[in-house]
């Protein structure tokens, strides 16, 4: 078991190298004036941090709470029409620059869209739109609520299939089986899930300033981007960055008191499927959240859709820049993917290995470093990490040959903490379930992942896969940053687009983005599927 | 296999003539917008290196203030041998870091104004100017004060200072025209911002998607829509004030002086061939005389009654502070 521990502290050392070197580059420089570290802490430094800890509260709040709901009632109906389309179009936002998600929520809640639109001409009133905290909730619940969803959801999936059937056999209805079957493992997925959504939220930039209306509505990332990018003021962005992480720490551990450990089931399944029947009541309000949360998610897709639609799209997809930027995204998007998935197997594998280990204990620092604490990577701003990196490196290699090779180490360790989401629990009950029988039929090695462990993590894998590939997808930071040719991604391409007048092939590249984007969740949920007879 | 023999052949040109490419490059430092398909980058490289019988480089980054940046963090040992893409708002710290050497001789200069610097040397130039939508927008303000001062249920999009080129302009605009008086200017516009975007693109497609009718951009805006979509939709509002300048410099570093590609672009950046390709691929006015006559187009641009420009030392002097203000009105 201990050989499990190995690939976990590389992993950890990895991620800490890769955030170390950025502060050690940031320090060095920091130091030569330090006096913007002091200066950061100003009345109104304290005005953002409350507003940045506020909206990110309630996003969370607003983004998880209807997630648990939502996962819950996909999960009582594992197949109906549409279902797979649904949660497939769920990963999507997570693909989508901010920009481009606040234009689609505007499209249907702004001041020219379409609920505007309707409240003028039936009842003769002026919406005002959304901007102001309103705004920056629906926006981040549109990214974050389909993303939760997609997570409880896997967390749900790891209930293993005997407890069904015996819950059906006992004849529990509703009410029971929530409490019994299905509450114990969605709040043991909750703090994870709710952290995460969290760190989305505090770090979010172009969302709160596009839809918050105004300065008042700012977070502690957008003084550390400007600290960086604008004032070139490292002591300033290192103090921010800190405060930054700070709060987010509190927060994380106060959500880990809600939690719950969960012990799994140690006997290996016998039974397929589910025989739990759901009361009529309890299928129609399942079917109105399903409804809600679609609608919710899909109207402003579908307003992307829409506007890309008009865009001069076979100009567009065979433009040689256009090949080109899909075709390094596509190569970025995987390699980081991968990475991330394999940096979050190790995690999870060293974490199991030490609560094992120390089965009755309070879990140890190393232990929740190695599940919650390396998701902290997600609050350090990839400007923090790229630019540190650069003031490290630029006196001794070119910068610029190392632009990928940056881009691919921070999308991994961004996306990490997304896939140890999605791993995590179903590493855990996998655990549980076949330790003892692999142990006793002397299964280990490579033999024990291929037919042991491969099988019941092929689905989460894939779903952590999907997810990361989105996320790198849409991302900008590091890219942004180094502002090489070299790296043309596609969001690259559309903002480039959106920033020279060409609004409409700007709309047309988001469209193509989603559709490259949904094309890589069909290969991961058809890889995923490949095995069920395991 | 057919590929193996070109494939030597041009490894050993390639080892022969790269003593030869080294003295005979120029690397020039810029933002993405310049090197863009669409820019000028591509034909301004093309028509350079048809004249030097050179290898121009462009190294592109974010914008012009990432730029300076970029050049301090490089310091003495930067590649860069021109930097192009400074507007006079950053001149003042340019200069300061002490990495930019005199320029050579120029050609004449065709500036609102004139030009007076011994470093940097100016490219085109623009006006930032209230752009409006003409279905949704009758009578569109005439001064900054009607802007402050009118209907707040008419809405307008800006761009934060603090991370925007255009949004440092309209601060800018504000204090030439309100002076002291800008903190109380800024409390009444206020009330008519719909929303601050972090950077102009942002706020240009809320703009264009309908959510305000005004948006702040600059006056040649309006060419884009005439000459690639065919409407005169969208219109720049003249204002009485004036329109604040934006200039956009480019000069030579330390090292580029040592090398004598680097004049030669100067002089080729004020000629008519790279003045000529601006207007069209980076929607600003060319700063030197041309030849062919610009689209129609630009004839039907506001013509500003009354360039404003504060000068470097003052912007650089008073940036934070006036940075601040609208910060502290702005958010209350």
């Amino acid at each position: 078991m201990r050989r499990a521990l190995a690939p976990a502290l590389l992993a950890l050392a990895a991620l800490s190298i890769l955030i170390g070197g950025a502060f050690i580059g940031l320090g060095v420089e920091a130091a030569r004036n330090p006096a913007g570290s002091f200066s950061a802490f100003d009345g109104y430094l304290l005005r953002v941090a409350r507003f940045t800890l506020w909206q990110a509260l309630l996003s969370t709040a607003l983004s998880v709470v209807p997630a648990i709901l939502v996962a819950r009632a996909f999960s009582r109906y594992p197949s109906f029409v549409g279902r797979s389309l649904i949660l497939r179009l769920f990963a999507l936002p997570l693909a989508l620059p901010a920009i481009v998600a606040a234009l689609g929520v505007l499209s249907l809640l702004g001041r020219a869209g379409y609920v505007a639109d309707a409240l003028t001409s039936f009842a003769g009133v002026t919406w005002p739109g959304i901007y102001g905290l309103s705004g920056i909730l629906v926006a981040h619940v549109f990214f974050n609520l389909p993303l939760a969803t997609r997570l409880f959801l896997q967390a749900l999936e790891t209930v293993p299939s005997d407890q069904w059937r015996l819950a059906s056999q006992l004849g529990m209805s509703a009410g029971p089986s929530f409490r019994l079957i299905e509450w114990p493992v969605l709040r043991s997925a909750f703090p994870g899930i709710a952290g995460l959504v969290f760190m989305l939220c505090v770090t979010s930039f172009t969302i709160v300033l596009t839809l918050g209306g105004g300065p008042s509505a700012s977070t502690l990332e957008v003084g550390i981007y400007q600290a960086l990018r604008f004032d070139f003021d490292p002591a300033r962005a290192v103090a921010l960055t800190l405060v930054q992480i700070g709060l987010t720490v509190v927060v994380v551990v106060l959500l880990a008191l809600l939690g719950a450990s969960m012990t799994g089931e140690a006997a290996p399944s016998v039974s397929r499927r589910r025989y739990l029947l759901p009361s009529t009541m309890e299928t129609v309000v399942n079917a109105i959240l399903i409804l809600l949360a679609g609608v919710f998610v899909i109207g402003p897709l579908a307003a992307i859709v829409a506007s890309g639609l008009q865009a001069d799209l076979g100009r567009l997809a065979t433009s040689a820049a256009v090949l080109r930027a899909t075709a390094t995204s596509l190569v970025l998007a995987v390699l980081s993917a991968l990475l991330a998935v394999a940096l979050s197997w190790s995690l999870a594998a060293g974490r199991r290995c030490l609560a094992v280990a120390g089965r009755n204990a309070r879990p140890g620092l190393l232990e929740r470093v190695m599940d919650g604490g390396a998701g902290l990577v997600l609050v350090v701003p990839p400007i923090v990490i790229g630019s540190g990196w650069f003031m490290l490196l630029r006196q001794s290699v070119d910068v610029l040959a190392l632009a990928p090779v940056m881009v691919v180490a921070v999308n991994a360790a961004m996306a990490m903490p997304f896939a140890i989401r999605a791993i995590r629990p179903a590493y855990d009950a996998a655990g549980e379930r076949h330790d003892r029988i692999a142990a006793q039929l002397g299964i280990q090695g490579w033999n024990r992942l291929r037919l042991i462990d491969w099988p019941a993590m092929r689905r989460p894998v894939l779903t952590a896969l999907m997810f990361a590939m989105a996320l790198s997808l849409g991302d900008l930071g590091v890219i942004a940053l180094f502002g090489s040719d070299a790296v043309q991604t596609l969001p690259y391409l559309l903002l480039a687009s959106m920033g020279s007048y060409r609004t409409a092939d700007a709309a047309g590249i988001a469209l193509l983005l989603g559709l490259v984007c949904l094309g890589l969740t069909l290969v991961a949920d058809h890889l995923g599927k490949g095995s069920d007879h395991a | 296999m057919r590929m193996r023999t070109p494939f030597l052949a041009l490894l050993a040109a390639a080892a022969f003539t790269v003593p030869a490419a080294a003295a005979d490059k120029l690397t020039v430092y810029t933002y993405e917008s310049f090197t863009a398909e669409w820019g000028p980058g591509p034909q301004v490289e093309k028509a350079f290196e048809a004249e030097c019988a050179c290898d121009l480089e462009f190294v592109a980054v974010a914008d012009g203030v990432a730029l300076l940046n970029r050049v301090k963090l490089e310091g003495q040992s930067t590649k860069a041998d021109i930097v192009l893409g400074l507007d006079t708002n950053l001149t003042a710290e340019a200069k300061q870091t002490g990495l930019f050497a005199p320029h050579g001789t120029i050609g004449e200069l065709n500036l609102p104004g004139g030009w007076k610097d011994d470093i940097f040397v100016p490219y085109d130039y623009g006006y930032f100017a209230v752009v409006y939508d003409t279905e949704k927008m009758k009578e569109p303000p005439k001064s900054l004060k009607e802007l402050v001062d009118g209907d707040p249920e008419q809405k307008i999009v800006l761009q934060d200072p603090r991370t925007s080129t255009p949004g440092l302009g309209l601060v800018l605009w504000v204090k030439a025209v309100y002076g002291a008086q800008s903190a109380e200017a800024w409390k009444k516009l206020k009330n008519r911002v719909l929303t601050v975007t972090p950077g102009w693109s942002e706020s240009y497609g809320l703009f264009t998607k309908g959510e305000a009718p005004m948006v702040l951009s600059y006056t040649t805006s309006p060419a884009y829509h005439m000459i690639a979509e065919k409407t005169e939709k969208y219109q720049a509002a003249p204002f009485a004030e004036g329109q604040y300048m934006q200039i956009e410099v480019a000069g030579v570093t330390v090292n580029g002086a040592k090398n004598p590609l680097s004049e030669k672009f100067m002089a080729f950046m004020t000629s008519t061939k790279f003045q000529e390709i601006i207007p069209e691929t980076n929607w600003m006015l060319p700063a030197a005389r041309v030849d062919k006559p610009l689209n129609p187009a630009f004839d039907k641009l506001v013509k500003p009654s009354n360039s404003l420009l504060l000068s470097p030392e003052l912007v650089l002097q008073n940036r934070k502070a006036w940075v601040d203000e609208w910060l502290s009105v702005m958010s209350e």
